[in-house]
């Protein structure tokens, strides 16, 4: 139909070919949604992100909230995995850091990395993290414990927020999953898997 | 909408070119031919489709488990029911099967701007079938054969939940019925916009064809998405991605988003090309022009549009923020607007018509009250306050088979008692459609109505067992599918009667109220038509 250059049929391609490119475009948008939800995430703390950044400017207040530990270790992963103690008080605009305790009760070496989250998923543009172990993945060898420190501060602001100004607590939580970067696969590689496990 | 000035009257001519049976059926390039093929497609699917619901509602009649004794078989029947009702039932029949046959007719158009990609688009929907059927039957969920997915398909059930290759299959029906329907979709808008008859400007254009171009141009924007997101779901499964995993730093809440932004477009797919059936009927047999023949047609723009923003009201329970929730009950709210001119321009249309109580305008009239009871619920759950509460509820369940089952359905019908005579020149008896309308709209009722509540009680979607309180209204829901598929049998002795019967349709059987060009044509129309293109002279009706 397009090879004939007469003019009604020109404008049928023209047509047909807009709406092709159309179609495309949406294609692309949706894997396009997978970086900029992540940015997106990770900018506002959407769906319970923790926000990543320095040491507070603002001065510690009197006002505090109850910070609760979960961890969790995937079934692929033969690893023991608590917080040093199941909960902490910290002021508003305070650095707190705390320790948890990772063993591999496993009988061969292995490799994880644990992803993170916060509830109420509002808190998570208030939760700041300034050091993290689980911004790089950890290798234990059978038997090996190590202790991993988390630095956060709660940014003052969170009172400012009327979704959040009434809250007094919140539970930060983890979960060790084995490493996928193990597995030669080109997909990971694509959807950003090392990369963006290194900037949270 | 204006009469013709040029009728083609050479049609026999034609007929004698005719190809052969398989040229004709298999390598089929003529509208009207694909138009029937659609059909036949759809109703045979809905045949199977009906059959799982059936097995639904059987399982449903008593608590305790009656027929399944694996629960996630039970779940594996309401996801191949959705499946198929949505994507080759519904669409097929609206879009394909009567977008196919009468977009070209009412718009003065020989045929489709490309027939042979219109063959393929309706063959991938074939392909698209047989896949979900083959996923029926191999293994889905760890010892159990089918995808329980639920139509929606979410990660994580839908990834580590089914490790067997039946969501593969699933997710591979999906990509090919969606390539078939945006190839449809692209033929639907070059042809609206480049192929009119000479004086049919857009705003002189039958009421159908601009819900078919609004719909067209929907599939187009939201249907790439949706092959997105599960061509991602399918390399999560198979490739080790992690889109939606959290243990590679994936999320399966974004999973969610990219779905309803393609699932709420959906179901206005769905029922737009409904509004334009239902609005030549109501006008027809009121013997009056559409009323607010413009507000009709921007209404359904309107709704188009407004359909894109609002896809987060299915996720109130995700964790979002009470500004985002507000955001999203008001925009959906917004959407009864339109909704609202639409249903009072139908009323307005019969006020003061000399109205005929046909088969397809009881239908049609049937389908403005369940569509409208089903909106109205629509506006309960818009309310992301109540929506916590009735997430998932049998509530949800008679919403949206309010404007589902209840609407599209109703007006499948309403259209094949109204375009019947047209399409094949046979007459299905009147008493058969009334007779058939009565059960349905009866038995759909009795179906459907005590869901809201059995939904309000607290009942959940999905689950093939249930407390012994909520026996009584499932019981007569039961019933109620019952009185339904009656209905369906009646339809059948109608169609059979029709075709045995020697009784004729002529060129216009439903008189001066029938104005758009389809009528114009003998019934059946001749192979090839308008061959010297009709020519828009008077101003338009509606």
């Amino acid at each position: 139909m397009t090879d004939r250059p007469t003019n009604p049929n020109r404008k049928l391609a023209v047509t047909a070919f807009a709406c092709a490119g159309l179609a495309f475009g949406m294609i692309g948008l949706a894997f396009a949604s997978v970086p900029l939800y992540d940015m997106f995430c990770k900018a506002t703390g959407y769906d319970g992100t923790p926000r990543t950044g320095a040491a507070p400017k603002a001065i510690a207040l009197d006002d505090s909230m109850i910070v609760r530990f979960d961890t969790n270790v995937s079934s692929s992963l033969p690893w023991r995995f608590q917080a040093e103690s199941p909960q902490v008080v910290a002021h508003l605009g305070e650095t707190k850091t705390v320790f948890f305790r990772v063993k591999n009760t496993g009988t061969t070496p292995s490799t994880g990395i644990a992803t993170f989250n916060v509830q109420p998923s509002l808190m998570g543009g208030f939760f700041v993290k300034i050091e993290c172990f689980c911004f790089n993945e950890q290798t234990l060898k059978p038997g090996e414990t190590m202790d991993f420190p988390v630095v956060f501060y709660i940014d003052p602001a969170v009172r400012q927020d009327s979704n959040t100004a009434h809250l007094t607590e919140m539970t930060l939580s983890y979960t060790y999953f084995a490493s996928k970067n193990g597995q030669p696969t080109a997909a990971l590689a694509t959807t950003g898997g090392t990369d963006k496990k290194s900037n949270f | 909408m204006a009469n013709a000035a040029a009728h083609t009257g050479h049609h026999d001519a034609h007929d004698s070119h005719m190809p052969s049976f398989f040229a004709r059926w298999f390598l089929s390039t003529n509208h009207k031919d694909i138009g029937t093929l659609y059909l036949l497609f759809a109703f045979c699917a809905g045949i199977i489709g009906a059959f799982l619901s059936f097995g639904i509602r059987m399982e449903m009649e008593e608590p305790g488990l009656q027929y399944f004794s694996n629960p996630g078989t039970y779940n594996v029947f309401v996801t191949g029911h959705g499946l198929i009702m949505v994507f080759f039932m519904v669409m097929p029949a609206l879009i394909g099967g009567f977008g196919n046959w009468f977009v070209p007719l009412m718009i003065g158009a020989p045929d489709m701007a490309f027939p042979r990609m219109n063959n393929i688009s309706f063959w991938l929907t074939v392909a698209g079938f047989c896949s979900l059927v083959c996923s029926l039957f191999v293994e889905g969920a760890p010892g159990a054969n089918g995808a329980g997915t639920g139509w929606t398909v979410y990660p994580p059930l839908s990834t580590v939940g089914h490790p067997g290759p039946s969501v593969d299959f699933a997710i591979f029906a999906l990509h090919l019925s969606g390539a078939g329907s945006i190839l449809g979709a692209i033929n639907f808008i070059t042809t609206i916009l480049n192929m009119r008859a000479p004086g049919m400007t857009l705003h002189k254009m039958p009421l159908f064809a601009w819900a078919e171009l609004v719909t067209a141009f929907l599939l187009l924007l939201s249907l790439p998405v949706l092959a997105g997101a599960i061509t991602m779901l399918l390399t999560d499964r198979n490739f080790g991605t992690t889109f939606f995993d959290p243990a590679g730093g994936g999320d399966p809440v974004l999973y969610q988003h990219l779905f309803w932004f393609f699932g709420h477009p959906e179901v206005y797919i769905m029922i737009l090309p409904a509004f334009g059936i239902v609005s030549h009927i109501i006008s027809t047999f009121s013997r009056k022009p559409v009323f607010g023949y413009l507000a009709m047609a921007y209404a359904m723009v309107a709704i188009g549009v407004v359909g894109f923003v609002v896809w987060a009201h299915h996720m109130y329970t995700v964790g979002l923020s009470l500004q985002t929730q507000s955001y999203f009950v008001f925009a959906t709210m917004v959407i009864a607007v339109p909704t609202g001119v639409k249903i009072f321009s139908w009323i307005a249309t019969m006020w003061g018509g000399s109205i005929r109580f046909t088969a397809a305008m009881h239908w049609a009239v049937g389908f403005i009250f369940l569509f409208t009871v089903g909106g109205v619920t629509g506006v309960v759950l818009a309310n992301s306050a109540v929506d916590k509460y009735l997430h998932d509820t049998y509530y949800v369940v008679a919403h949206f088979h309010y404007v589902l089952s209840l609407g599209a359905v109703f007006i499948i019908f309403a259209g094949i008692y109204y375009w019947f005579p047209k399409m094949t020149g046979h007459v299905i008896p009147e008493w058969a459609g009334k007779l058939h309308f009565w059960l349905a709209f009866i038995g759909a009722n009795v179906l459907f109505f005590p869901m809201h509540f059995l939904g309000l009680a607290g009942m959940p979607r999905r689950y093939a067992d249930y407390p012994e309180a909520f026996a009584g209204w499932h019981k007569v829901s039961t019933w109620g599918g019952h009185i339904f598929a009656l209905g369906m049998v009646v339809f059948f002795i109608g169609v059979v009667i029709a075709f045995r019967s020697k009784v004729r349709a002529a060129d216009n059987p439903w008189g001066e109220g029938a104005t758009t060009l389809e009528w114009t044509l003998s019934s059946p129309p001749p192979f090839h038509q308008f061959e010297t293109l009709p020519r828009i002279v008077d101003e338009p009706g509606h």
